[in-house]
């Protein structure tokens, strides 16, 4: 089982949001880069887990700069094999999506598997761009994920409920909450992190599609109106009358 | 401009469609839906009202294959010569939209929250760090797709039905297949509630979910629950809202005996009107409240239900 998990940097979630550059720049000042919650906790440890089990080898791979070096040690301390950068500043998920589709599609991958979304720009975009371009199915947001063999069995939300699917391997999945539990690197892990293999790959030529062009805030909520615990009338009538939600 | 809006009428016409349509037509140009599911004609036929001048329908396609629905759309947009090509950001479209901006080289834009602005060039509103800023996105290829976020237009009708066409998408086979759909019966479905009673750890136990559950059922809400209480099992895993779980925006968002951590904050952060129950007055939460209540949820909750019981009991 060879089985390939796409890491992206993401901003640590308590992180203070604000631009610079006339607002064109995402303010980098006292941020500290995470590895994707939904990458790290979800695909990656589900990953691992079928690996373990199954046996194979595990790659990240990341579109990012010598920077994210340290988001790809946190993940190989978590337990990946190897790893792969694609040397590329990651410009839309376009570009990003034909950077890995070029490399998966050279290495041969039973899986390949990416978070629900970045938590910075929540496109959920990159893993079936990965899919369409590499001509494989695609199961997005999987709550659950088993391998039989050669086919794959995956749960999703959908509306009011649960969906259960089937697909054969290869395929391409994006992991939400319920796929694992998170695990903390231990000193052993951390260790061997360090002399584990990385591969610096270069980018293919691809254009981008998209571009940011401009930020914002949004507007700051007006003052919070305290209500009497004793006068719930009130709130209803708020609500019906000024709010005009009920 | 051709404009074509693909639709998933699974067993009903979602808001959420309406608001796609609604879209386009704010838009301007030649509307074309293209559906899959089992809604039946006339049904589809009243998206005329919001703007469509025709629908074409796949009733063979399986939307749990995203590279079935992605040729069908593909196949439609080139029949139509569409230019854009809008989804509502649902479970469909954040597999479909994806696939088709690789097949078409279109570039996608998801979470839309505004028209596009098409003054110099095409640029368009988003949300993004989860509802902590929005950015603007500009697309460089000639044929363009924009994913809506839910909830940012309401429907508006502005004609009438219009005519509804068996479309073939030469979809091809599916590589995948539904083994089980588990819906519980009742409820209503979280993400498309336009009214959503939450509660925290401030609840003590699942024991206690009764009085969130009486005010949801007064008010005819949908229930949520923060990370933790989703976590230690009190509540079932599809209620958990925030960063990690599933993001909503309704028009009310009631939040009882939840702290306000940022990472809640950005799953409900878009919600119209937000009120808090806490019995702590320096909770964060007041800060991105509309209305506020420092109180016991024990207490406070049974009364909120009793005035919203005597309130619809009213004529209005
Ligand atoms: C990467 C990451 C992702 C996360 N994602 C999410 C997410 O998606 N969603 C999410 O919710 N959290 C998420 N969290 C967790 C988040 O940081 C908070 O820990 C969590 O939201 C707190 O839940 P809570 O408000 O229910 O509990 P608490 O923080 O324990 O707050 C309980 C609140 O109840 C109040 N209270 C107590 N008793 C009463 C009473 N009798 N009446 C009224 N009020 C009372 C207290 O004053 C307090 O404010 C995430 C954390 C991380 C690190
Ligand atoms: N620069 C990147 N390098 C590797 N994987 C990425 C990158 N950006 C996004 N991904 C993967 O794609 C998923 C969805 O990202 P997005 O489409 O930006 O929401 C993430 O959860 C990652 O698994």
């Amino acid at each position: 089982m060879k089985i390939l998990v796409c890491i992206s940097k993401s901003p640590d979630t308590t992180s203070k949001i604000a631009f610079t550059d006339g607002n064109k720049q995402f303010d980098e000042n006292g941020v500290q880069y995470i590895v994707n919650p939904y990458d790290e906790w979800y695909a990656l440890v589900r990953g691992l887990e079928l690996k373990e089990t199954l046996g194979g080898n595990l790659t990240i791979i990341t579109v990012g700069s010598a920077a994210d070096e340290a988001i790809i040690r946190k993940a190989l301390a978590i337990g990946a094999d190897d790893a792969v950068r694609i040397d590329a500043d990651p410009k839309d998920a376009y570009f990003t999506a034909v950077q890995i589709a070029e490399y998966a599609k050279t290495n041969g991958f039973d899986l390949i598997l990416t978070g629900k979304e970045t938590i910075n720009y929540n496109g959920s975009q990159v893993a079936g761009m990965i899919a369409e371009a590499m001509d494989l199915p695609f199961v997005s947001l999987a709550t659950k994920l088993d391998i039989n063999g050669t086919t794959a069995r995956m749960e999703q939300e959908i509306v009011g409920g649960v969906q259960v699917v089937e697909a054969s391997l290869p395929l391409v999945v994006s992991c939400a909450k319920g796929m694992a539990e998170q695990r903390i690197p231990n000193m052993r892990g951390i260790m061997a992190a360090r002399t584990k293999p990385l591969t610096v790959v270069a980018p293919a030529a691809v254009e981008d599609l998209t571009a940011y062009v401009e930020y914002g805030l949004p507007a700051a909520k007006s003052a919070v109106k305290m209500i009497d615990p004793n006068n719930m009338d009130e709130l209803v009538a708020l609500l019906h009358n000024e709010a005009k939600v009920i | 401009m051709n404009i074509l809006v693909y639709i998933n009428s699974s067993n009903h016409l979602a808001k959420s469609a309406l608001e796609a349509v609604t879209y386009a037509k704010k838009i301007g140009g030649t509307i074309t839906v293209v559906a899959t599911g089992s809604v039946d004609d006339s049904t589809l036929a009243t998206l005329g009202e919001y703007g469509a001048e025709r629908v074409l329908v796949d009733r063979s396609v399986a939307t749990e294959d995203s590279q079935q629905v992605t040729r069908m759309i593909a196949k439609a947009a080139e029949s139509t010569g569409a230019e854009l090509i809008i989804f509502s950001h649902d479970l469909v479209a954040k597999a479909v939209a994806s696939r088709l901006s690789v097949r078409l080289k279109a570039g996608l834009i998801s979470g839309a929250v505004d028209v596009p602005n098409t003054a110099n060039g095409f640029t368009v509103k988003v949300n993004v760090f989860s509802g902590k800023a929005f950015g603007f996105v500009s697309v460089k290829s000639p044929k363009k797709i924009i994913s809506l976020l839910p909830n940012s237009f309401q429907p508006e009708k502005t004609g009438s039905a219009c005519p509804v066409e068996a479309f073939d998408g030469a979809a091809g086979t599916a590589a995948i297949k539904v083994v089980e759909t588990k819906i519980p019966e009742g409820e209503i479905p979280l993400p498309e509630a336009e009214l959503v009673v939450s509660a925290g750890r401030g609840l003590k136990g699942p024991e206690n979910w009764g009085i969130v559950e009486d005010l949801a059922k007064a008010l005819g809400a949908a229930t949520a629950c923060s990370r933790p209480v989703a976590d230690i099992g009190w509540r079932p895993h599809h209620e958990h809202v925030g960063q990690t779980g599933v993001a909503i925006r309704p028009n009310l968002y009631i939040a009882a005996g939840i702290s306000g951590a940022i990472q809640h904050l950005a799953g409900v952060n878009g919600s119209k009107v937000i009120v808090v129950i806490n019995t702590d007055p320096e909770a964060p939460f007041f800060k991105a409240a509309d209305y506020g209540v420092v109180g016991d949820v024990f207490e406070v909750l049974p009364k909120l239900t009793e005035a919203v019981k005597k309130f619809r009991s009213t004529p209005h």
